[in-house]
């Protein structure tokens, strides 16, 4: 089957400082797949590099085996929380419809349909009572949860979620697992940015282990080891556990992992 | 002393003046509040005025001083009510506050020395005829005050050194040893209002702006020390005010205005050619980088694949220009730099590291 | 209303509403994109290109020394982003640096025409601190031409420019080309700036752009109403301000109208429902059951 999305030979840099140097990756259609890595990996630049966020040296981005520029309406994205101003004038309803802007066309205002649309998508984050709220009342967690409300109305196949788990409440969490599973049971595909080294296996059937390079990538089960994290973190990892060989299984690595460094 | 010789070391010495708490600024990357300053500290001179009636009471002096320092603050409180961004919040404050000064001396001081065009201006053409006589002393007034502000200002930087450069570059450091980042934020503040009163009677507002910031940008382009900056900015301002003076006499135009453009024009010039920060310099760099990076993510290309099932085809000079997303003569360039440096040989189609290159690919891979 | 019988005032009063009006819509996006500042080194930056357009005309039209306004503003931002692209001088120095080099520059050749024996040049210097009663049916006329065009494209690329000022990376995403709608942005913004040159002037003309924009946002948390409201508030206070100046003697219209808008913002964040001082301090002082 065509993968959702395949990076090839990707390469970001800053000047002559790369970011990402080289990167494969091939993310099978219908799966969640975490990206993991230290601070300063290149997580979210390889997001912002496969949406044309920013301009890569080298390298293609296909989905479903086609450029990025044809393929647009398929492809959601829900930034960092915290890279907006959320005491901008405006209500989630409205945040929500945003959403809606790029297949709206340059000058049809968003009307009853998209109104709809909005409300069914905060419906699924569990945010509906607070549709007429200003944004600057919300919390973290329910600012994430308006971001995935968003990207939602994109009706997209593919998404992509920069760290959405960060200083959530548990509510959100649950919320967001939930409608991750609900993602991926109807065909889609999620590409997550996270931190969480322990809550990987139970929330992701892939993951991407990258530190500038790709480390490894593929099914949680084959990929993600002591070995691989260790490659991936250095010394930055603090193993509680006692010395494991290389074959620790998926299981066992979770067990191993507590207190690991972000 | 002919009047053209004081003019010029009037303006000599207010240069000197602004640049040197200009570079604090310009690092802090406060430098928009030198432009709110010295537009508010009009304020505390005419209000000084309302309750003194006497232009020469160094009330005056001391309630301008107190309204540059008000403004600062008020533009603080402001921000930190959340009703408005800092940005907004400067933008709001200096216009109010200079507003209601130009609306005071328009209507109550109308025929007073104090006018709005001297306050945009200054009038140091005029500066020589308002001398102070003090025993055998006899200079002009802005002559003297403004080689007291230096001085003053020479003597901070000299004692408080250290300090200064510790709470410029690390604040968190410098609150644990004890220096209150407030504290030296606001002496600071304080430093910038005495020398924009100091500087204002004679050169006027947009010059202490220009002074204050165009010197220690220009120079924070050709240096990285911290000393160097200052002496740097004090030459560039003391140049600029030279020259700008010279341009204004030789096509009767304003002076103080005159100045602040030749201290555009040092700037430009440091944005220009700058040895290593220059964008003539930084285009020839990034033009070395570009190429040189290319040939390391060919080497890392190569190394990646080398060995794989795949190989033939990800290493084969034709298909290389689409596996990358290059220009294909583009990559034809680099694959021609990577061979003449011994990178890369070619067999036939198929491109192989050399060991040379690959110790590079090896050597990026780490980075 | 004997006040607007009069044919200057009536025409007083319509410049500086038109210019009330577009200076608060566009203040609105200008405030919120935390430029401000930019919009101070915009203003003051016109002024060298009002002389030159002068200069190389011979004219006071005031579309030809709008034109002449516009391009040194464009010309100031222009070199801003490059300087704080390109160079590690960050941003509020390349502001402080562009506002007083370009300004101190205007004054010089403002200067420079002062020698020239005709009579033309004699009211440019009213460019730095406005003056509303020299306005005539023509400025009035140019005003309207640019300013309508001006609201007109605000109100088609709104939800454009709304979704670019909230978060402009997710605007990209959409595929919005975010680019040419911020130098679109960027150049309305300029339109408001030369608008205001007679009326205002370059030196205070910032705070046109800024104070209604700021007090609309304490009465509403919606950007529509706060647009609307910003454009009543800059109308308002536009034709108070040069109506007391057109008749008083020896006032300047710039500051009397950033006097006007002060009154306005200083009323708006103490009183203010829910985000205004007063309205918090209550709130904190009485307990809620």
């Amino acid at each position: 089957m065509q993968p959702a999305l395949a990076i090839t030979d990707l390469t970001v840099a800053y000047h002559d400082k790369p970011v990402l140097w080289d990167v494969d990756l091939e993310v099978p259609a219908s799966t969640l797949m975490a990206i993991v890595g230290p601070n300063g990996a290149g997580k979210t630049t390889l997001i912002k590099a496969a949406l044309g966020l920013v301009r890569p040296a080298a390298g293609q981005t296909l989905f479903y085996g086609r450029p990025y520029r044809e393929q647009r309406r398929l492809v959601g994205y829900v930034p960092q929380r915290g890279s907006v101003d959320w005491d901008f004038p405006t209500s989630v309803l409205d945040v929500v419809m945003m959403g809606r802007y790029g297949s709206l066309g340059w000058f049809r205002r968003p009307g009853k349909a998209e109104r709809q649309h909005a409300l069914a998508a905060l419906e699924k984050v569990r945010m509906a009572d607070f549709a007429t709220r200003q944004i600057s009342q919300l919390s973290g967690g329910q600012q994430q949860r308006v971001f995935l409300a968003r990207a939602l109305v994109q009706d997209a196949q593919i998404y992509f979620m920069d760290e959405p788990f960060q200083g959530v409440d548990a509510v959100t969490e649950r919320a967001i697992i939930d409608l991750l599973r609900d993602l991926r049971a109807n065909g889609k595909t999620v590409i997550v940015v996270h931190h969480d080294l322990q809550t990987v296996p139970e929330y992701f059937d892939q993951v991407c282990l990258i530190n500038v390079r790709r480390i490894a990538s593929g099914p949680v089960a084959e990929v993600f080891t002591e070995a691989n994290l260790r490659a991936t973190y250095g010394g930055r990892i603090a193993f509680l556990g006692h010395a494991e060989d290389d074959e620790a299984t998926p299981s066992r690595t979770e067990g191993m992992l507590k207190g690991v460094a972000d | 002393m002919s009047s053209t010789m004081e003019v010029q070391l009037i303006a000599i010495v207010v240069a000197a003046a602004c640049a040197l708490p200009g570079v604090f600024l310009v690092l802090r990357r406060m430098a928009m509040m030198s432009d709110a300053i010295s537009h508010t500290v009009l304020l505390g001179i005419v209000l000084g005025y309302f309750v003194t009636r006497d232009l020469a009471s160094p009330l005056l002096f001391v309630g301008a001083v107190a309204t540059g320092v008000l403004t600062v603050s008020l533009v603080e409180m402001l921000t930190r009510t959340n009703l408005i961004k800092e940005d907004a919040a400067i933008g709001l404050v200096f216009p109010v506050l200079f507003s209601i000064a130009v609306i005071l001396i328009s209507r109550y001081a109308g025929n007073v020395h104090l006018d709005t065009d001297a306050v945009l201006l200054g009038e140091l053409a005029f500066a020589p005829f308002d001398r102070i006589t003090w025993g055998w002393l006899d200079l002009p007034r802005a002559l003297l005050i403004g080689s007291i502000t230096l001085v003053l200002n020479l003597l901070l930087i000299v004692l408080l050194y250290k300090e200064l450069k510790l709470a410029t570059f690390d604040v968190g450091l410098a609150a644990t040893l004890g220096f209150s980042p407030v504290l030296v934020h606001y002496g600071l503040m304080t430093v910038v209002s005495i020398t924009a009163v100091g500087a204002f009677d004679a050169v006027g507002s947009i010059l202490v702006v220009a002074l204050m910031v165009a010197p220690p940008a220009a120079a924070y382009l050709l240096t990285d020390r911290l000393s160097r900056m200052l002496g740097l900015s004090v030459v560039i301002a003391v140049l600029s005010a030279v020259l700008g003076y010279w341009f204004a006499r030789w096509f009767n135009v304003a002076i103080a205005g005159s100045m602040a453009m030749m201290t555009g024009v040092a700037f430009l010039l440091a944005f220009l050619f700058a040895p290593a920060r220059g964008i003539v310099a930084l285009g020839v760099r990034r033009s070395r980088q570009r190429w040189e990076f290319a040939q390391q993510m060919l080497t890392l290309h190569l190394l990646n694949h080398e060995g794989t099932a795949e190989a033939d085809d990800e290493c084969s000079r034709n298909h290389l220009s689409h596996h990358l997303r290059w220009q294909p003569r583009f990559a034809a360039t680099v694959i021609r730099l990577a061979e003449q440096g011994g990178l890369i040989q070619c067999d036939g189609m198929r491109l192989m590291l050399t060991d040379q290159g690959r110790r590079l690919a090896q050597e990026a891979s780490l980075r | 209303m004997e006040l607007f019988a009069d044919y200057t005032l009536r025409m007083v009063a319509l410049g500086s509403a038109m210019l009330g009006i577009v200076s608060g819509v566009l203040g609105c996006f200008a405030v919120l994109r935390r430029q401000a500042l930019l919009g101070d080194a915009m203003s003051h930056a016109a002024l060298p290109g009002i002389v030159v357009a002068f200069l190389l005309t011979g004219q006071r039209d005031p579309l030809i020394l709008m034109l002449g306004a516009a391009g040194s503003a464009w010309l100031a931002a222009l070199l801003l982003m490059s300087v704080t692209r390109t160079t590690r001088v960050k941003e509020d120095s390349s502001l402080a640096l562009i506002l007083a080099v370009f300004f101190g520059t205007g004054l010089v050749l403002l200067s420079w025409l002062q020698q020239r024996p005709d009579a033309a040049q004699a009211g440019l210097r009213s460019f730095l601190f406005g003056q509303a009663a020299a306005m005539v049916a023509r400025d009035v006329q140019v005003m309207v031409a640019l300013g309508v065009p001006t609201l007109v494209l605000v109100a088609l690329f709104w939800k454009q420019f709304k979704v670019l000022t909230f978060d402009p990376e997710y605007a990209a995403s959409l595929g919005l080309p975010v680019r040419g709608l911020s130098v679109l942005l960027t150049s309305l913004i300029i339109v408001a700036i030369v608008l205001g040159l007679q009326t205002v002037g370059v030196v205070l003309m910032s705070a046109m752009l800024v104070a209604p924009a700021a007090a609309a946002r304490q009465w509403t948390d919606r950007l529509g109403v706060m647009i609307v409201l910003a454009g009543l508030f800059g109308a308002s206070a536009g034709v108070v301000g040069a109506l007391i100046s057109a008749t008083a003697r020896g006032l300047a219209t710039g500051p009397t109208i950033v006097l006007c808008l002060g009154v306005l913002t200083l009323v708006s964040f103490l009183f203010a429902p829910n985000r205004g001082l007063i309205w918090r301090y209550t709130r904190q002082a009485v307990p809620q059951v």
